[in-house]
């Protein structure tokens, strides 16, 4: 199976287009009506997935997200899937963000697909959807609302001039126990600020440009495990769990590249039930 | 260094896109301020905790439209020549009463608004105080906490108090790097700007004739604190607090005065609870969104509003120490 690497750059530009007229509506008039949502997501829909239809992903997948918001610059998701389909691929959309399709996560041949968690942006209350797509084509949604307002234009952190300072910095969790052959999960720190071009230099006067993560790549020696295309939904300093499957002693490596086309990479060893990085 | 006149510390004057934007707020408002968000006969109580320094207790609450902001605790110095305001208040109706109280008292000029940092409760009474044209004092990163967050507070308090009733959003105009001196005539008031703490734009005024400490919210009494700076930063400056020497201390929210050892002492032991278990969840393992369900449930009976602030203390706790 291959890394389908499908445009969704030109995917994203195309929703901003069709949506710009929308957003302020919806934004300001927290579009909490049932209609309202429906109707927000066969739009969505339409822009993303054009005519292909998608069914309920119940029993396929589940999407956990906490019903309010503790901090809406940083809303922890998670992906699980049940392995009842072979899935390869996972959109996550923030009906009424600025930028809806938040992050497209492409699972490569060394990748477990049943766990996945991010951290977002989520700028006012909203359904939130995870499609998944599987080796056939098929798409599987599920959704979830969250209450949460404010984590596009009020960023945590946003005003610290260190923000740069550790630029590219990754980390990475193991679980305790690594055996060969098994699912092993990772976690994934990256220093970033993930600007989102919506906060104010206070020396300029401008608005501090969009500076943000767009792709991020993972390897495992010479078999792929994730590719991800992400945007200003990426809450800063982004973490990222993922699963896969080492089959031999070896290296994970990284590569991530943002909007100011720097490049960021690094490898980490993974021996066998080596006490690495623990985790749980 | 001493203060210089609000007039001569204004910075000049460029249309900005920042400048459109605060105008286009402005323009929506204005002509509520000509009227007034509330009556001439309103006004708040204040008590006066030490000669001439008139603190309003704040209620522990969130803001709704019957207490129109008016959580935290706000208070004024009068000096023979002028007044220094500490803390506006939560929104233009907190503002208005604080000043119609400040009238009753004395006709001194209101030469210092002091904004000790970003969050609503505590700033946005400022437009109540336009007119006086008062330094409005803030930390040198006040201006950038409030271009970012600023009108989305404004647009937040609006939803909750009504049309015209939250106030604009107003810049400072004195901004304090590290310390500043406001002359009030007969007294002085010593400004502190302080490193990330609870925010990163915090301030504390001490008024050396009497030694009472504006310590804002780098204080909490009774109310849950809310971590919104650096954990690990605020308790290094709570340690400086304690040197200060103050003889009579005005909490952020809480009573009007309290005993300043005994404060921090409660304080700190939230903040080093919520230090030393996050730690742990983060070396056990423990996932963010798991967090705020295991660390520093034990402090909940110390504290009122636990339940609508500490799981996002204890996220900011996590975010700001897996980094360790």
């Amino acid at each position: 199976m291959g890394m389908r690497h499908t445009s969704s750059r030109r995917v994203r530009g195309l929703i901003a287009a069709a949506l710009m007229s929308t957003l302020a509506l919806t934004s300001s008039a927290r579009a909490d009506d049932d209609a309202q949502r429906e109707a927000r997501w066969a739009q969505l829909k339409q822009a993303i997935f054009a005519d292909r239809s998608i069914e309920d992903g119940t029993g396929v997948l589940d999407l956990q997200a906490p019903p309010r918001a503790l901090d809406a610059a940083l809303v922890p998701l998670a992906v699980t899937t049940s392995g009842k389909k072979p899935i390869e691929k996972i959109y996550l959309i923030i009906d009424n963000n600025p930028g809806p399709l938040a992050g497209t996560f492409t699972f490569g041949e060394a990748a477990d697909p049943s766990v996945l968690k991010v951290r977002m942006r989520v700028n006012t209350y909203t359904d939130i959807h995870a499609v998944a797509e599987d080796r056939d084509g098929t798409l599987y949604s599920v959704q979830k609302f969250v209450k949460a307002a404010g984590g596009c234009s009020a960023p945590a952190g946003s005003n610290d001039p260190d923000a740069l300072k550790d630029l590219g910095q990754m980390k990475l969790r193991l679980s305790s126990d690594i055996a060969l052959g098994q699912p092993l999960q990772a976690q994934l720190m990256i220093r970033h600020p993930n600007f989102n071009g919506m906060q104010m230099d206070q020396i300029t006067r401008h608005y501090t440009p969009a500076h943000f993560i767009k792709s991020i790549d993972v390897t495992f020696e010479d078999k792929r495990v994730l590719h991800i295309e992400s945007d200003i939904a990426l809450s800063t300093d982004p973490v990222i769990t993922f699963a896969f499957v080492p089959h031999r002693n070896g290296q994970l490596k990284v590569v991530v590249n943002d909007s100011k086309d720097n490049r960021f990479e690094r490898t980490f060893d993974v021996t066998a039930t080596s006490q690495l990085s623990r985790t749980r | 260094m001493r203060a210089v006149p609000a007039t001569a510390v204004k910075q000049p004057h460029t249309l900005t896109r920042r400048d459109a934007l605060l105008g286009a707020v402005c323009c929506c408002c204005s002509p509520l301020w000509l009227r007034a968000a509330t009556s001439s006969a309103e006004t708040i109580d204040t008590e006066e905790i030490a000669p001439g320094i008139h603190v309003r207790r704040g209620l522990h609450e969130d803001a709704t439209a019957r207490n129109a902001g008016a959580i935290a605790n706000i208070g004024f110095i009068i000096g023979s020549e002028a007044v220094a305001v500490i803390d506006p208040g939560g929104s233009l109706v907190d503002g208005e009463r604080l000043r119609r109280r400040i009238r009753a008292l004395t006709s001194r000029p209101i030469r210092f608004v002091l904004m000790t940092h970003v969050h609503p409760d505590h700033v946005f009474g400022a437009g109540a105080f336009l007119a006086d044209e008062p330094a409005f004092v803030g930390h040198a990163r006040l201006t950038h906490a409030l271009s970012a967050r600023g009108e989305y507070y404004r647009a937040r308090l609006e939803e909750l108090l009504g049309p015209g009733r939250a106030g604009p959003v107003v810049q400072p105009t004195m901004l304090v790097e590290a310390r500043a001196q406001l002359d009030l005539g007969d007294r002085t008031v010593d400004v502190v700007a302080h490193p990330i703490a609870h925010t990163d734009n915090d301030l504390t005024a001490l008024d050396l004739e009497t030694r009472t400490l504006f310590a804002s919210d780098l204080l909490f009494v009774e109310r849950v604190p809310s971590l919104d700076g650096s954990l690990k930063g605020w308790l290094r400056e709570l340690d400086r607090l304690t040197e200060l020497d103050a003889r009579t201390t005005v909490p952020g929210h809480g009573p009007t005065t309290v005993d300043l050892a005994a404060a921090v002492g409660s304080l700190k032991r939230y903040l080093e609870t919520l230090l030393r278990e996050t730690r742990k969840a983060i070396t056990d393992g423990v996932q963010i969104e798991e967090a705020p369900e295991l660390v520093g449930t034990a402090e909940r009976t110390h504290w009122t509003l636990f339940d609508e602030y500490h799981g996002r203390n204890v996220t900011h706790a996590f975010k700001e120490l897996e980094w360790e």
